[in-house]
């Protein structure tokens, strides 16, 4: 009884704090999100209707939506797959018994996630830019004509995926370095000791010890690409021709410019519902590696 | 990557909570003025000569950027913290005044001395009328007219610029003709929504019908505007890539034609080398039939309904409208001035890439008063602009805008309808 008290005494303020925070204005977003709340509810309560799931309906039917999905989809796949070889790679490479100076190379990847996303979102505008940049300077080296990177509707969302990969990709390292830290050396003494290569040693050891880092890394991954929206803001504005309006960058267009709060609100759900699918999907393929 | 405003509005929220908690003894009155962009920056400057003459009146400036406005304004008022006055793009007027942010100013400007409304052009000052009673007092103006290669329109054979649409399309067929399929006769700026508004509102019929409730985008008059603004394209007289650089573009003959507003006159004084300098001009819009309408933009000055310091605000507004601060103003942002009485100072005056916008500006016609236009408008480009690649027909545009805009307005009718009930 006395222990029960103490655990809630522990546990309340956080609690208080995420229910206040956190769950009542989700809540609160829910209902928003069956009514029409705009600027004329804004000023005048009497102008709020109910309108119950027409927001969510009148969404599945606009255009915009679904290539807002179909964009945000692309910068996932692609993205986080790639992410995540990157992170490997890096921690791999970092792992290494061979490598020198460890701590500089480790604080020079980790430094992009720490800087302001919209200070080197500038820099990048520059090194990406069609007649002066960095890039086509070295595109150009190699014989391939220059390409307007954030003009082209072809070529903008690469351009993104290219910027936040750089920028994201030393947090899961860091998080893949522990992992193979935690990895008991015996294991590869054995190993050698019974004539694996290194790529054996990778596949048999390496890689199912990573299993639980890699899941956690996938789905944090997963759902941070699923929240695109700084990178399309700072750089791009979602052009050009909307190829890089996000699933977030569509939700706040609605939300912000238009003052369209509950179809904001609905858009937000949806995200939630797609989101969590999944990540149940993921959990599910997990499982059965496992198994 | 996601959005993380928590924590921003916690510490708003804190902040709040400190402010209010401490309140500050001031003496006199401080005034709160928000305005936007380069002119947030630049009005700074005249604020010490208000405050010299209007002692105990201190005021606040605060700059905010254009991309950001909207969405602070509208935060601002949810919030309840609005400034006292305010600067505010005309086509923000009608959805301000709906959820009742603004004060209404006719009490003012008919006792005022400065500001007379028979010194403004009268397209401008309209703007700033909804439901009969004025909002705001123009501050700049903006409208749409048309850059020319007058060496282009010559060596097509025109010695002026055309003034009728069928004049406009002769003489771009000719330049098109002279230029080669690698170039074009004019650029219309197709992130922007206002070329095709300003052939829009050259039209006789509104755009909107019934008060604002539904739209009204079928008419032959609409048709009309849209089928030139498609045949531009249809006929290869305007190009549908992007353009990254105008200036660039137009010195080298790509377009001879170009759509655009004031700002450009001094881009084009800088960008275009000094021997290119006499062979560019402005001219009005042509119209269906001789000189005709444009949009009527710019920004006006309001005051907050909230605002304790309404004389105060009110002050300001007057001091700023004066022509002598008009044309100080003018001088230091090149923003052109409401006032008739300034264009005949020699600044303005002798400026000759200016004479077509005072021409213009005598002619602009605003856009139609409803909240919800700035998001019917972007539809209309959209739309247009599917039009241009071929994806629709005029016909079937037109319809699909009144259908866009008759979803868009649905709220506005119910609530016209449940006013008339009461």
């Amino acid at each position: 009884m006395n222990s029960q008290r103490a655990a809630w005494c522990f546990a309340g303020p956080a609690l208080l704090v995420i229910g206040v925070f956190f769950f009542l204005p989700v809540l609160a977003a829910l209902v928003m999100s069956l009514t029409d709340f705009d600027i004329y509810a804004l000023a005048d309560l009497r102008n709020l209707r109910f309108v119950g799931l027409r927001n969510y309906v009148e969404l599945l039917q606009t255009p915009l939506f679904w290539q807002a999905l179909g964009n945000t989809l692309y910068f996932v796949v692609v993205g986080v797959p790639l992410s995540i070889a990157a992170s490997l790679g890096a921690a791999l490479l970092l792992h290494s018994r061979l490598t020198r100076f460890k701590g500089l190379f480790r604080t020079a990847f980790f430094a992009p996630v720490v800087t302001s996303l919209v200070a080197v979102a500038v820099i990048w505008r520059y090194l990406l830019h069609t007649r002066y940049g960095m890039v086509n300077h070295g595109l150009e080296l190699l014989g391939i004509s220059p390409v307007d990177w954030l003009n082209d509707p072809h070529w903008a969302m690469p351009a993104i995926i290219l910027f936040a990969l750089w920028k994201n990709f030393g947090y899961n390292m860091i998080i893949f370095l522990a992992g193979l830290q935690s990895i008991p050396d015996d294991l590869y003494e054995a190993a050698g000791l019974d004539g694996a290569g290194v790529w054996q040693q990778f596949r048999y050891i390496t890689w199912p010890m990573l299993g639980p880092t890699l899941l956690m890394v996938s789905i944090l991954s997963m759902s941070a690409y699923f929240q695109l929206f700084a990178e399309p803001y700072v750089m791009t504005q979602g052009g050009p021709v909307q190829s890089t309006v996000s699933v977030l960058y569509f939700m706040y267009e609605q939300g912000f410019k238009w003052w369209n709060l509950g179809a904001a609100s609905a858009v937000a759900f949806i995200l939630f519902a797609i989101m969590f699918c999944v990540t149940l999907l993921q959990l599910r393929v997990a499982k059965g590696v496992d198994a | 990557m996601r959005m993380r405003f928590a924590p921003a509005l916690l510490v708003l929220a804190f902040a709040a909570l400190l402010s209010s908690c401490a309140p500050r003894r001031e003496e006199g009155v401080v005034l709160k003025f928000w305005a936007m962009g380069r002119e947030g920056e630049v009005v700074t400057a005249l604020m010490p000569e208000f405050e010299r003459t209007h002692p105990g009146v201190r005021v606040e400036v605060q700059q905010l950027p254009w991309t950001a406005a909207h969405e602070k304004l509208l935060t601002a008022f949810a919030g309840d913290v609005m400034p006292d006055i305010f600067q505010l793009g005309n086509t923000w007027v009608p959805e301000f005044k709906a959820i009742g942010a603004l004060r209404a100013l006719d009490g003012e400007v008919a006792t005022s001395q400065h500001v007379t409304q028979a010194d403004y052009f009268p397209g401008i000052w309209d703007t700033n009328i909804v439901d009969g009673k004025l909002w705001g007092v123009p501050w700049y103006v903006d409208t749409r007219v048309m850059f020319y290669r007058r060496d282009m329109l010559a060596r097509a054979g025109y010695a002026k610029p055309p003034q009728t649409w069928a004049d406009w399309m002769k003489a771009m067929t000719a330049i098109k003709r002279i230029v080669g399929p690698d170039n074009y006769a004019i650029l219309l700026p197709s992130d922007e929504f206002e070329p095709l508004l300003a052939l829009a509102l050259q039209q006789d019929e509104p755009l909107l019908r019934d008060g604002g409730r539904y739209g009204n985008f079928r008419t032959p008059g609409f048709r009309r505007s849209l089928q030139l603004y498609a045949d531009m394209y249809a006929q290869k007289l305007a190009p549908l890539n992007r353009i990254t650089n105008v200036y660039h573009e137009f010195g080298m003959g790509y377009v001879s034609f170009y759509i655009s507003g004031p700002w450009n006159m001094g881009e084009f004084k800088r960008r275009l080398p000094a021997d290119q300098q006499d062979s560019w001009m402005t001219a009005i819009l042509p119209g269906p039939s001789g000189p005709a309408a444009s949009v009527a933009g710019g920004s006006s000055l309001v005051l907050a309904a909230s605002s304790k310091h309404q004389r105060e605000g009110w002050q300001l507004i007057e001091y700023l409208s004066r022509t002598d601060t008009m044309a100080r103003f003018h001088e230091l942002t090149g923003d052109l001035p409401p006032r008739r009485s300034n264009w005949s100072h020699p600044r303005l005056a002798g400026d000759k890439y200016a004479q077509a916008f005072g021409e213009q500006l005598e002619r602009v016609k605003p856009a139609p008063k409803v909240p919800e236009w700035e998001q019917i408008a972007t539809e209309m480009r959209l739309v247009a602009e599917r039009v241009t690649h071929g994806e629709l027909t005029v016909d079937q545009a037109a319809a699909e805008l009144d259908a866009k805009a008759d979803h868009i307005l649905e709220k506005r009718r119910w609530m016209l309808a449940r006013k008339e009930g009461e």
